[in-house]
């Protein structure tokens, strides 16, 4: 809550253990004694959760309630909100409330295992201290030769979260969590009395994509994760402050490592952003930082043709040389990169290439797209006209356009899940059918043809029942760059309702690398290559005479131009082919090109194809800032110092010096530097074409359906792997259509596109068309791009099989 | 002795197929409800607070007050919910009321739902009770095909539905709030107060949630004028009621007296203790309020006089023990049935009771130590007045009243290194006279 609003809320005067204290109207004891620095013992309390007052361990006395009358008994404190002139003795000053919460932490470790050296929670168990500062040292249970109640241990609950139901204190926290904030009520307090435990449908896995939520705020150590239970003890880890990179969410998380190896994973504590939740993929998709693949020196390709270890100094010298004599170099920094490295990108084409033959985008573009980004999103943040988390909440609608929150971006699903539970927040979203995801945010469809979505954003600006207004948020994803002037028909909507909108991509690094120019028509800042004193500007900060007056090829004519030789060269960072808009055709270019330098941590088809292949550092390795989809920068440090590792910024440089030039930074921190130097355009901002720039897209023929797709949270994506229990709890891939195309086609189908074809189970979804088919985009295979077709294309059909 | 027994809801009981509709209608059945659809709602509530009627189910809350709390302005449907879980041990009026007489409870739901204004009436019966809820569900039928039940009733313009919902067999639920979380379809687990059902109570709907007797106990307020209710009983515990004596007693069964009636009364009234026996101690009102001896045998049967003897009104379960039974026994038992019933939301509950059994278990066996008696004690205090609900306070009247009266009982085990009584003489088919 900031300042101004409690300032307009009535404050509410109490007495805690003597000390006044105000507080707004609404809060609970228990966190109004926290502002007075007592810590009332609690277990089942989380102030993100609804009370429910189960444990018992915050009882306090009240000898005045507020209206002259004591309480006759000890009160929850976690229960009861403050009231004006109430009197609360908490265990400092009363002897009722101390002996009330030693009697409840007596009773709770009666049947609590004794099992602490071995238990994972040891050493940051909110039992363990509580039972220290509010209980007492001996055990009268087991002096009366009392017998525990026992349980086999530990059951899977999920594939990643065990339970050691012996330890659980049934406070509910998990089973609250799942059920309100997650919307993934799939775990339950089964039984009673002391054999009450936590449970799961017998035919209902615990299917969740913020499980691991659970296992950090249990309280006790009955919620492990099958990834770091027995790993570490919480005593000989560091933590380092982190931010998630696995989507554009931003989301503050703590990285818990020991002697140069990541054991966990928490969330951090951020109100701002993701509050204290995050995804299962932000937790334990960290795994890809040790596989086997991982690229630990410079490579160059031989005469031989074998790529063999090189020193930095020759590799930097070899992909000078190579670069040089390649002619015109196309950059694709692709969308993974901290902002300093994707300056970084942005200065080597421009400064040592001279080039603006860069775009960052390494999936399904559009020109479109490209002038959407300059005038609606670049510079656009907290303050500068975009939305932020907060006004989620404040928002009497949200309206989502070819964007799946639960899968695209978990963090903003939580919030919009809280908004519209908490806030009564409308969401809308334009999209093929109605998700489990859009249920959860208690949302409400409108039908839009895969490529249809522009029509029907359009008249959304004349329905009565979607009330867009200066409070309304509209919410656009990066899947709408290939939908024809759907992204127009948005910026329009925006304009004509007064909504705030934001453009929400998949990557953690996409909106830093616009942001930072690495686009062909858009320089850092937010400054228009057609502008000739944007250009001046940059030629300026970077020290050098002048750039290029014409807009550079994007990512998909860089392709072209490789394959029809007017681009020789191309500097790859984290780029997958099979991502891209044309796998096949990425992959030609990349043989065809004469010279192809690769930066990356891994080995992938890219480095085994490229001349010289760098490895740089990941999120781990290295400081840097990824700037989320509200435009708010997020800055990390590293957790790890003095590795081999160099970050994309230092390869840059270190080749455009072998080149002649000098990008002015070698370091993260110097990029930044340069970075923050540079600053943003105070010119004007590019502007939409009113009509879109023309876009060729083959649409479905008449026997055809019409492809619809997205990547779900938790797929075959490289950036989890190496995280086998996580992998357990994807989803099953399956491909939903109408029930009229469900009930012709059986219990599997065959889907037939220009690329391939791919077989999957068939799933109803109800309020689907029958000339639209939706399946993931990278749960099998190489991915429907590389297996199937493009989205929005036609696909044929074929039932049957089991 | 005109006074002594006040037989109303028991005084058909008797007849030939008293649960029939035609039966009930002969003995005036449903007249009162008649009279009531011609009056104003208001005024209804009005009759039954001045008629003084206090909830039935053991606490004793005023009903017309309850009533008075549903809040007419809120838009949301209202809700009768007869609470008829009958489950506390030594408790028996309910069920034999449902089960002799069900339409004095179909009538009582159509005049409390008319004068709260709900058009919607439930019927919670506990589970294990087939038979009762096979007659309540016929009674219920026949109302609707006499037309006291459905739409416009008797050209009144006034609706009513009613379901008899039968409860899965949890104690728990007899608590209202876990009672209305069962009737919703989910675990039987006590709710966070506030909000309170009569404002967010079934489907977060203004509810009132009334005992059986309270609800049957309407018609004849109706019929007969408040007055006439609070002619009987004493100052502040207006009315008649079910006792129910059962245990060590010539005669168990339902007794319909005035509320201050004494035991003595109505041991005299139901033939005296067993033959031979002399009584040891009794509850006034189940288990869960603590036990009292012979020394309490003229305290008025009232809320007030019972509370002052230390103990609860309760629902006037009237369990005898005589000389024969263990006092920490019969504890023991009671406790058992506490830790098995507990809900486990909260910690003193779940665990306390846990931890109760054991310590009992000991001392029962005599392998237990003095000291246990005061851990025993100490544990009922941390239980008493801190558990979510009233399941773990009732669970500590046994043990602390127990002790109270009988703590040499207790020391006896220790000494004599195991229980002192002969188990089959307390039962009932044990030889007359054995000790």
């Amino acid at each position: 809550m900031t300042t101004s609003e409690i300032a307009k809320t009535d404050l509410v005067t109490l007495t805690i253990d003597g000390v006044q204290v105000s507080v707004p109207a609404g809060t609970l004891v228990i966190r109004a004694a926290e502002q007075i620095g007592v810590q009332i013992p609690r277990f089942c309390d989380h102030p993100l959760l609804d009370p429910v007052g189960a444990c018992r361990q915050c009882l306090v006395d009240v000898p005045d309630a507020g209206n002259g009358r004591p309480m006759p008994k000890p009160q929850a404190s976690c229960t009861i909100p403050v009231a004006e002139g109430m009197v609360v003795n908490t265990q400092v000053t009363s002897e009722v409330a101390d002996k009330a919460q030693q009697g409840i932490m007596e009773f709770l470790l009666i049947n609590h295992p004794l099992d602490c050296p071995v238990c994972d929670k040891g050493g940051e168990c909110p039992l363990q201290n509580q039972a220290m500062s509010n209980g007492r040292g001996e055990s009268r249970f087991a002096a009366s030769g009392g017998v525990k109640r026992t349980f086999p241990k530990p059951i899977n609950i999920s594939a990643q979260v065990l339970l050691d139901r012996e330890r659980c204190v049934l406070c509910a926290r998990c089973t609250r969590f799942s059920e309100q904030i997650a919307g993934d009520p799939f775990i339950e307090m089964l039984e009673r009395g002391a054999l009450q435990q936590v449970g799961i449908y017998e035919k209902e896995p615990f299917e969740s994509y913020f499980s691991g939520n659970t296992i950090q705020i249990c309280p006790v150590g009955a919620l492990t994760s099958a990834d770091y239970r027995f790993r570490s003890r919480p005593f000989d880890l560091v933590s380092t402050p982190g931010i998630a990179e696995h989507d554009a969410c931003g989301a503050a998380i703590r990285v818990d490592h020991r002697r140069g190896v990541v054991m966990r994973r928490l969330a951090g504590n951020d109100p701002d952003v993701n509050e204290e939740w995050i995804s299962d993929k932000d937790r334990f998709a960290f795994g890809y930082l040790r596989t086997d693949d991982r690229l630990s020196y410079p490579r160059v390709r031989d005469e031989d043709g074998e790529l063999r270890p090189a020193s930095w100094p020759e590799a930097f010298a070899v992909a000078a040389r190579g670069l040089a004599a390649a002619g015109a170099t196309g950059v694709l920094p692709g969308g993974r990169l901290t902002a300093e490295d994707a300056f970084a990108y942005s200065t080597f084409a421009r400064v040592a290439l001279g080039t603006h033959d860069i775009d960052f985008r390494a999936r399904p573009l559009s020109a479109e797209e490209a002038d959407f980004l300059a005038a609606e999103v670049v510079l656009r943040g907290p303050g500068n006209g975009g939305p932020t988390y907060a006004d989620l909440d404040a928002a009497d609608s949200v309206l989502l356009v070819g964007l799946e929150p639960e899968d695209e971006a978990g963090t903003l699903f939580l919030r919009l899940r809280k908004a519209n539970r908490k806030h009564r927040t409308r969401v809308w979203s334009v999209a093929p059918f109605a998700t489990d995801g859009l249920r959860k945010m208690g949302g409400s469809l409108v039908p839009a043809h895969p490529g249809g979505e522009a029509d029907v954003i359009s008249g959304l600006a004349h329905r009565q029942d979607v009330e867009l207004g200066s409070t309304s948020v509209i919410l656009v994803g990066e899947r709408m760059a290939v939908s024809p002037g759907a992204l127009t028909a948005v910026a329009h909507l925006a304009r004509t309702t007064g909504a705030k909108l934001a453009w929400v991509p998949r990557r953690a690094g996409d909106r830093g690398a616009v942001e930072t120019g690495c686009l062909p028509h858009l320089l850092p800042g937010g400054r228009p290559v057609s502008d000739a004193s944007a250009r001046v500007d940059a030629a300026a900060a970077w020290g050098i005479d002048g750039l290029p007056d014409r807009p550079g090829r994007d990512a998909d004519a860089i392709v072209k131009a490789v394959a029809d030789g007017s681009v020789g060269g191309l500097v790859v960072g984290g780029v997958d082919p099979d991502d891209t808009a044309d796998p096949a055709a990425f992959r030609a270019a990349l043989e065809a090109a004469r010279f192809v330098v690769a930066l990356e941590q891994r080995e992938t088809d890219v480095t085994r194809t490229a001349d010289v292949v760098f490895p740089v550092a990941p999120v781990t390795d290295k400081p840097g800032t990824f700037v989320n989809w509200e435009g708010r920068p997020r800055e990390f440090e590293a957790a790890f110092v003095n590795t081999n590792a160099l970050p994309d910024a230092r390869v840059l440089a270190g080749i455009a010096e072998e080149l002649g030039a000098n990008l002015g930074f070698r370091t993260s921190a110097e990029a930044h530097q340069r970075m923050v130097e540079m600053g943003a355009w105070d010119g004007d901002r590019a502007t939409l074409p009113e009509t879109p720039a023309a876009a060729t897209v083959s649409g479905p023929s008449a026997d055809q359906v019409a492809l619809s797709t997205w990547k779900l949270m938790l797929d075959n994506g490289s950036m989890q792997d190496g995280q086998k229990y996580l992998r357990a709890t994807a989803r099953t891939p399956v491909c939903r259509v109408s029930p009229t195309a469900a009930a012709a086609l059986g219990e599997m189908v065959t889907l037939e596109g220009d690329r391939g074809s791919v077989t999957l189970p068939v799933e109803v979804a109800d309020d689907l068309p029958d000339d639209v088919a939706w399946v993931p985009a990278n749960s099998t295979g190489n991915g429907v791009l590389a297996d199937l077709a493009s989205p929005g294309s036609g696909v044929h059909l074929k039932g049957g099989g089991r | 002795m005109a006074d002594t027994l006040t037989p109303v809801l028991t005084a058909d009981w008797a007849d030939e197929q008293s649960w029939k509709l035609a039966t009930y209608e002969r003995n005036g059945g449903y007249r009162a409800m008649r009279k009531a659809l011609t009056m104003a709602p208001d005024d209804i509530v009005t009759a039954v607070k001045d008629s003084g009627l206090r909830g039935r189910g053991g606490a004793g809350f005023p009903t017309g007050m309850k009533w008075g709390f549903i809040p007419q302005d809120n838009p949301n449907p209202k809700y009768l919910v007869v609470n008829a879980d009958e489950s506390e041990p030594g408790t028996c009026k309910d069920i034999p009321l449902m089960m002799a007489t069900p339409h004095t409870l179909v009538e009582g739901v159509i005049i409390s739902s008319f004068a709260i204004r709900a058009h919607q009436a439930f019927i919670y019966i506990r589970g294990e009770v087939v038979h009762v809820i096979r007659r309540v569900q016929a009674a219920v039928a026949e109302a609707y095909a006499a037309g006291h039940l459905g739409k416009n009733i008797h050209g009144s313009g006034y609706d009513l539905d009613v379901v008899v919902h039968a409860g899965a067999g949890a104690y728990i639920c007899g608590e209202e709030t876990a009672l209305l979380e069962g009737l919703e379809g989910r675990r039987g687990q006590p709710r966070l107060r506030p909000p309170f059902p009569a404002v967010a109570g079934l489907y977060a709907s203004p509810t009132v949630i009334n005992n059986v007797e309270s609800i049957a106990s309407v018609p004849s307020i109706i019929g007969n004028g408040a007055d006439w209710f609070a002619s009987m009983g004493t100052e502040k515990s207006k009315g008649f009621g079910i006792f129910s004596l059962s245990g060590h007693i010539a005669r168990p069964g339902q007794y319909e007296a005035p509320l201050g009636t004494t035991l003595r009364t109505l041991i005299d009234l139901a033939g005296g203790i067993r033959h031979g026996h002399e009584l040891k101690f009794w509850t006034p009102g189940g288990s869960s309020t603590p036990i009292l001896t012979d020394e309490h045998l003229d305290v008025p049967l009232d809320f007030e006089a019972v509370g002052a003897a230390g103990s609860m009104l309760g629902t006037r379960a009237l369990q005898i023990f005589d000389d024969t039974t263990c006092v920490v026994r019969a504890v023991l038992r009671w406790t058992e049935f506490y830790k098995h019933e507990s809900c486990g939301k909260c910690t003193p509950c779940r665990e306390g009771t846990y931890w109760l059994v054991q310590v009992l278990t000991n001392l029962e066996k005599g392998v237990g130590r003095e000291e246990d008696l005061e851990i025993l004690l100490d544990q009922c205090d941390n239980i008493l007045g801190r558990a979510f609900c009233a399941l773990g306070d009732g669970a500590t009247s046994p043990i602390t009243s127990s002790i109270q009266y009988f703590r040499d009982e207790y020391l006896q085990h220790l000494s004599n290194g195991g229980c002192p009584f002969d188990p089959v003489a307390s039962t009932l088919f044990a030889a007359e006279g054995a000790r």
